[in-house]
């Protein structure tokens, strides 16, 4: 693809935090339009990459653009046109929830500012909460209302930090069926998450670890780029076989899927004898199956360690 | 992108609303300087020496040397300069380059012999008793044993009995040798240095502190906006506390305002602004809103103790006069006695005005040298 169709395209970004590489050469190509989700354990540095691109970190080394403007040296114009929503709730809580939203979009400058504050504020279902104060919303809703303030001046690009952490499931089907709704209208959305629901329905993926980029692309093509070997098992008394595979030694990761148990690995040999094994005994059906996306989340999430112990140990 | 004056006014909006909902530190923008004012209205005593003295001197004889030979070694006075009319002399007692003036009187030395009693003049700065007083007690007995030392021989019993002159000390600015009436306009320069400064560094902070400074600068605001919108409310807040405090200086102290109200008024606007650049300044340092506030704190011991507000400034020794001169307070507690005690005028203050100017333009440097619209 050439440099215009994407949003963000990074190139060894680093970032150096006293003696730490908190981001070690990271690289990132996100389409325009595309859903870009953006995965990683605790302390990774998802953060760190994302501050960075959007001018609030000065990064130690690489280059790159968003928007076609370059990170460092044009990060006032990416500012203007991206909409970044912090992890930690940054607006002000002692002021009320429509004066937030109002100084917002008086940092953006924006024309009809009353007409757009109260569309949000209807869109957010606040309208009649507007006077309240920030700081005495409930952890879910003040999320919605960061959401909704980093959106408030119709930027072309997202970069959402966790933005559905603390959020009740069905705010959060809301909120994705608004993300959908708005890279159909040509918005690209970088958006980080620990929620494997989440990376299911983005488009690209990109997987980072103490730093590092681990695997990235389409989220189709990431169970074989892992390199990933799935068996599908059905049976009677499938409880008592997970209890026993997952004792099982090389077995990789094992998980139901209601009647239904997946167990999948990257070592396909490990597998393939604990596989004999089993057949032997004629209990389970064993089915090879092509590995999905499930499977790749999980492999990469649930068994990351977080990244902090180490980071911490120096 | 440039600077925008709609950015500007969002910030100024939001920084008064803060403002006002957050009643205790509004309260304690009122209520400590009042109470500073209440209890620092107190005397404060001390005796400084070595304090710098012009001589009119109309006699040159022996006897009127020994007299300034005799005050030197007092170590109250340190000789600077010889001045030749009284018009001279009152100026350098206004500007503040002498705190005495002692006038030997044409002829001395024979009217003593005489023993015609002639008149030793001494105008002093009581505009600052505490400084003048030590000196102004001793002067008569320092004169007294001179003159006595060099009576000897023939002479002697011009020396005998009662002092063979009279000392007439003239206060100028402050002729009761009240201490409130100096202590009350120094006390200007105190409270708004504690306030501005601590008030100004520890809101910048919060924004770090709170987490909302990320959210602020993902959007396209300008450093400048930032720094203006943050400092011009807490402009007002000094003008209030010096409204307050003059009304505390009239009606509580009787302390008189006899000089320019337009001097006054140029003088505390750039002290106002020095504070608040320093208070900037701090910000960029501090990780915490404690941190903000313990060096605000350090930065108040130097105005206290080494700006002539609670020693006069000329009995400090050499070093904490070099440390004192670099304190705005310094300069600004001049300006404010001159003005009020003394009738100063514009010109009057003039150098004190370009010492604040200097002090400012460094502080402003450094500050927004050090600021950084990132969060690195
Ligand atoms: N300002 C800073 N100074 C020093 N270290 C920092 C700073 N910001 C982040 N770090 C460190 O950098 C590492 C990466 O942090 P980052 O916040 O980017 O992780 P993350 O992937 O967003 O984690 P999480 O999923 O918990 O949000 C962490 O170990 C963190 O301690
Ligand atoms: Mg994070």
């Amino acid at each position: 693809m050439t440099q215009t169709e994407m949003a963000i395209s990074v190139r060894g970004l680093t970032k150096i935090f006293g003696k730490r590489t908190v981001v070690d050469h990271f690289d990132m190509e996100v389409p325009k339009g595309a859903i870009y989700g953006f995965l990683g354990p605790n302390g990774s540095g998802k953060t760190t990459t994302i501050r960075m691109m959007c001018g609030l970190l000065i990064p130690d080394g690489g280059e790159g653009s968003c928007l076609g403007y370059d990170i460092l040296t044009e990060s006032h114009a990416i500012k203007e046109n991206v909409g970044y929503m912090t992890q930690r709730f940054s607006l002000y809580e002692d002021l009320t929830i429509r004066e937030n939203l109002d100084f917002i979009a008086r940092m953006f400058r924006m024309k009809d500012r009353r007409k757009h504050v109260d569309q949000a504020l209807a869109d957010l279902g606040l309208a009649d909460r507007a006077g309240q104060l920030a700081g005495t919303l409930s952890g879910g809703w003040k999320q919605r209302l960061s959401l909704a303030a980093c959106m408030i001046h119709k930027p072309r690009l997202l970069m959402l930090d966790e933005p559905t952490a603390g959020v009740d499931p069905k705010a959060r089907r809301d909120f994705w069926t608004e993300i959908r709704r708005l890279a159909a209208s040509g918005v690209t959305v970088l958006v980080s998450t620990h929620y494997m629901d989440e990376a299911i329905q983005c488009d690209y993926i990109a997987y980072i670890a103490y730093g590092k980029k681990l695997i990235s692309g389409r989220a189709a093509d990431i169970p074989d780029k892992i390199g990933l070997v799935s068996w599908r098992v059905e049976g009677p008394d499938i409880g008592k076989l997970e209890a026993e595979l997952r004792a099982t030694e090389g077995i990789g990761q094992v998980a139901r899927f209601g009647a239904v148990l997946h167990v999948w690995g990257t070592d396909a040999d490990a597998l393939e004898n604990i596989v004999a094994e089993q057949k032997k005994r004629r209990i389970h059906s064993w089915r090879r199956q092509k590995a999905g996306l499930e499977e790749a989340f999980i492999y990469l999430m649930v068994d990351a360690p977080d990244n902090f112990s180490v980071g911490a140990g120096g | 992108m440039r600077f925008s004056f709609s950015r500007l006014f969002a910030v100024l909006v939001k920084e008064f609303v803060q403002m006002r909902r957050d009643r205790i530190t509004f309260a304690m923008m009122i209520g400590i300087p009042i109470m500073q004012l209440l209890l620092f209205g107190y005397a404060i005593n001390s005796d400084p020496k070595n304090l710098p003295t012009l001589v009119e001197m109309a006699d040159q004889g022996p006897v009127s040397r020994a007299v300034l030979m005799g005050m030197q070694a007092s170590e109250y006075f340190d000789f600077i300069g010889i001045v030749t009319g009284q018009e001279e002399g009152d100026r350098a007692l206004r500007d503040g380059t002498a705190n005495f003036v002692i006038v030997i009187p044409p002829n001395f030395e024979r009217d003593v012999v005489r023993g015609l009693h002639p008149e030793v003049l001494l105008s002093a700065d009581a505009s600052d008793p505490a400084a003048a007083g030590g000196a102004v007690g001793a002067i008569s007995g320092v004169i007294d044993t001179a003159i006595r030392e060099t009576m000897t021989g023939p002479l002697r019993y011009a020396a005998t009995g009662a002092p063979p002159f009279t000392v007439t000390v003239h206060r100028q600015f402050n002729a009761e040798g009240r201490t409130s009436t100096n202590i009350v306009p120094g006390l200007l320069a105190i409270i708004l240095s504690m306030t501005m400064v601590m008030i100004t560094a520890v809101a910048i902070v919060r924004e770090s502190e709170k987490g909302t400074m990320e959210a602020l600068i993902a959007t396209p605001v300008r450093p400048f906006e930032v720094m203006l919108g943050k400092i011009l409310p807490y402009i007002l807040v000094g003008y209030v506390q010096t409204f307050v405090f003059l009304l505390a200086a009239n009606y509580l102290f009787d302390v008189p305002f006899i000089g320019s109200r337009l001097a006054f008024f140029a003088g505390f606007n750039l002290y106002i602004i020095v504070n608040l650049a320093l208070g900037f300044l701090i910000s960029t340092v501090a990780k915490s809103q404690m941190q903000a506030m313990q060096i605000s704190f350090f930065t108040i011991l130097p105005t206290i103790l080494l700006s002539g507000f609670m020693f006069p400034f000329a009995g400090m020794p050499g070093w904490a006069q070099t440390i004192g001169s670099a304190v705005p307070a310094t300069h600004f507690l001049r300006l404010t006695r001159k003005v009020m005690l003394k009738g100063a005028d514009m010109t009057d203050i003039s150098t004190d005005m370009v010492n604040i100017g200097i002090i400012m333009v460094v502080i402003v440097a450094v500050a927004l040298r050090r600021y950084r619209q990132t969060l690195d």
